[in-house]
């Protein structure tokens, strides 16, 4: 071995480990002073004072915070039940079926996905307030209710798309030697688009969890003053000062979002990453 | 042939205005390892389809035991499918895979099991039951295809283009023992292929097609020695066609002139078609024999040919040495091309005849087969 680095050795020149560095530097050190300074034992994020768990004290004993996590949570979880099966059968809609005006729900169903998402907030704030007002009185979760649908609104078409992508590599004749073998359609269905869909239906789930416990456009123009999510409640917090508090939220939450990925992604071979990368979303 | 357990009864299907399989009449017997055969696009596969009740016949009907099976959905059929992507289920065992039928059929597990282990001691995979298709090579994953059709016993196993995703040596192996199998098994077995080798090689009886018609059907041999057209003794094989003028026609002899040809065409049998029509003269290259003419050398005798007929003189223009054998492309005098085969006995057998030598063309009056389409 010489110490000329071969052609192909490009981790080895100097120049690309320093843009790799950089790229690293800019990619995660933001993610870990953010989740260093919540141990920090003083009130500004500037200077390291000692290790505390005080933050973390003060976010759990904070109860505005802890019903906003709730909400997320709740809301992020029902959107996703309901967009994954939305999603799916979108999906299996367009890829079994032949009928009049389907390359025009091809292009709708990209739409909440090209369109701004202050625009869609905007939309979702008229429509919940002029076209079908959403009860604003009603008991948890069904509060709720205005801000899950217009989840769902926007991340069943993520569904859609990855799932979509997932049955382009199907092959036909597995449906058609389970049919021949005996299976009725509903079998069929159960039996082997299913688990040819399942790194998809994965994929999917994760991708609408994740959206909807994120955001913050849409949500923030469909919540009321008693519904309130992490995020929009996190803003809130921020508009009056930056503290450890806050710090120690999103830790938590990062924390809780690495270990859902990570987990989907152990229990789905690994397949996840490939669906979602060849999506390019 | 004893009561036949398929048959098609003027099967058309069309596609829009596309004729896939045109008024197809076809009856296949208990036990045959039939093959339907012809180019892409004839209409083989749909005719196979149509048995396995993915596709409904426009006009006719298909009978399985007597019975009319044409609307009758694919999974309540009497036939089982090899694929040809093999379809293998990917998510599920080996075994998982053979056992699919049995579990929709609601067998009961312990029987199941023993089925299970049969069929796949079948195809010689016994101990792969609990590997994962993607652990098994192409080879082993057709005959978790077998196992899994055959474990349901379908009184008819249909095959598509079951040899060609194999590489080359595996796919001679498994022409042998897909022939072993069915002999083991008993079932009818129908497979469609493209590949005549395959299907001289494998099947009992074989119906080509071409642009949805049923030209022939006929044994191997019968196919290759007596084609009833132009197409089929084209398609199987190699041949030398001759269009030429039916001079002679009596029961025991006649005699074609081809313009091509600077003899005429002498056969040993009558022809019954019209006096002076146009036929064609279909002769395989292996049945023309090649004699060297340099030196002045006099012409080959033929015994049971008059003198002058089934005599050409010509020079070689290609060789084509395939190893056991020799492909000679001869100009003969006249300007036809003629391939006549030779078969290399010895190990210098080759390098007898060579470029540019003046030769004989001879053949026997049995030889040459005529066409009249």
């Amino acid at each position: 071995m010489t110490d000329t680095p071969g052609p192909l050795e490009y981790l080895r020149r100097w120049p690309i480990r320093a843009w790799l560095a950089v790229v690293i530097l800019y990619l995660y050190a933001p993610l870990v002073t953010l989740m260093a300074f919540s141990f920090n034992a003083s009130k500004r994020n500037i200077v390291w004072r000692g290790f505390t768990l005080d933050w973390y004290r003060a976010a759990f004993a904070d109860q505005d915070l802890i019903v906003a996590f709730g909400n997320s949570l709740t809301i992020a979880l029902i959107s996703t039940v309901v967009s994954v099966v939305l999603g799916a059968l979108t999906a299996l809609l367009l890829w079994r079926f032949r009928f009049p005006a389907k390359a025009l729900l091809e292009g709708a169903l990209g739409l909440p996905i090209v369109v701004p998402e202050i625009c869609m907030g905007v939309a979702m704030l008229v429509f919940f307030t002029e076209v079908i007002p959403w009860p604003t009185s009603l008991a948890w979760p069904l509060n709720l209710g205005a801000i899950i649908i217009s989840h769902i609104s926007f991340s069943f078409s993520f569904v859609a798309i990855v799932i979509r992508g997932c049955l382009a590599s199907f092959n036909r004749e597995l449906e058609e030697a389970a049919k021949d073998l005996g299976a009725g359609e509903w079998r069929i269905f159960w039996d082997v688009l299913v688990p040819h869909m399942q790194p998809g239906l994965i994929a999917g789930a994760l991708l609408a969890f994740t959206l909807s416990l994120d955001d913050f456009v849409i949500t923030f123009f469909t919540s009321g003053p008693d519904t309130t999510t992490f995020p929009v409640k996190v803003y809130s917090m921020v508009r009056f000062s930056v503290t450890p508090e806050v710090n120690a939220a999103s830790t938590i939450l990062i924390v809780l979002t690495v270990a859902l990925t990570a987990f989907a992604l152990k229990i789905s071979g690994g397949t996840v990453v490939a669906v979602e990368a060849g999506e390019g979303l | 042939m004893s009561e036949p357990i398929i048959r098609f009864e003027n099967v058309t299907k069309r596609y829009g205005k596309v004729l896939a399989v045109d008024n197809v009449s076809l009856s296949i017997g208990e036990g045959e390892f039939f093959a339907l055969l012809g180019p892409s696009g004839c209409g083989k596969t749909t005719l196979l389809r149509m048995l396995a009740g993915f596709e409904t016949p426009t006009e006719g009907r298909i009978l399985i035991d007597g019975e009319d099976i044409s609307r009758t959905p694919p999974n309540k059929r009497p036939v089982n499918m090899v694929f040809q992507s093999y379809a293998v289920f990917p998510h599920m065992t080996v075994a998982a895979n053979v056992a699919y039928g049995l579990v929709v059929d609601g067998v009961a597990a312990p029987e199941r099991r023993r089925r299970v282990e049969e069929a796949l001691a079948l195809v010689k995979l016994d101990g792969y039951g609990g590997r994962k298709p993607d652990q098994l090579s192409g080879g082993q994953r057709q005959r978790v295809a077998l196992a899994r059709a055959l474990v349901k016993r379908p009184r008819v196993l249909l095959l598509d283009e079951p040899l060609s995703a194999l590489d080359a040596k595996l796919r001679e192996a498994m022409r042998s023992e897909l022939a072993q199998l069915q002999e083991k098994v008993g079932i009818t077995f129908l497979f469609v292929t493209h590949d005549q080798d395959e299907a001289l090689a494998m099947a009992s009886r074989c119906a080509v097609m071409n642009r949805g018609l049923l030209q022939q059907v006929a044994t191997p041999s019968d196919l290759y020695e007596f084609p009833n057209s132009r197409f089929v003794a084209d398609f199987i094989g190699s041949v030398n066609l001759f269009e030429g003028r039916l001079a002679v026609d009596e029961p025991d002899h006649a005699v074609v002139v081809a313009p091509g040809l600077p003899t005429r065409i002498f056969l040993d049998h009558g022809v019954t078609g019209a006096a002076d029509s146009t036929v064609w003269v279909a002769l395989r290259p292996e049945k023309i024999e090649l004699h060297k003419r340099a030196d002045g050398r006099g012409p080959p005798r033929l015994e049971d040919t008059p003198e002058g007929c089934n005599l050409v003189p010509g020079v070689i223009r290609q060789i084509a040495y395939l190893g056991s054998e020799s492909v000679y492309e001869v100009a003969v005098d006249g300007g036809v091309s003629v391939k006549a085969l030779r078969s290399n006995l010895t190990r210098r057998d080759q390098e007898d005849f060579t470029w540019d030598e003046p030769v004989w063309l001879a053949w026997q009056a049995c030889s040459p087969a005529v066409l009249l389409s």
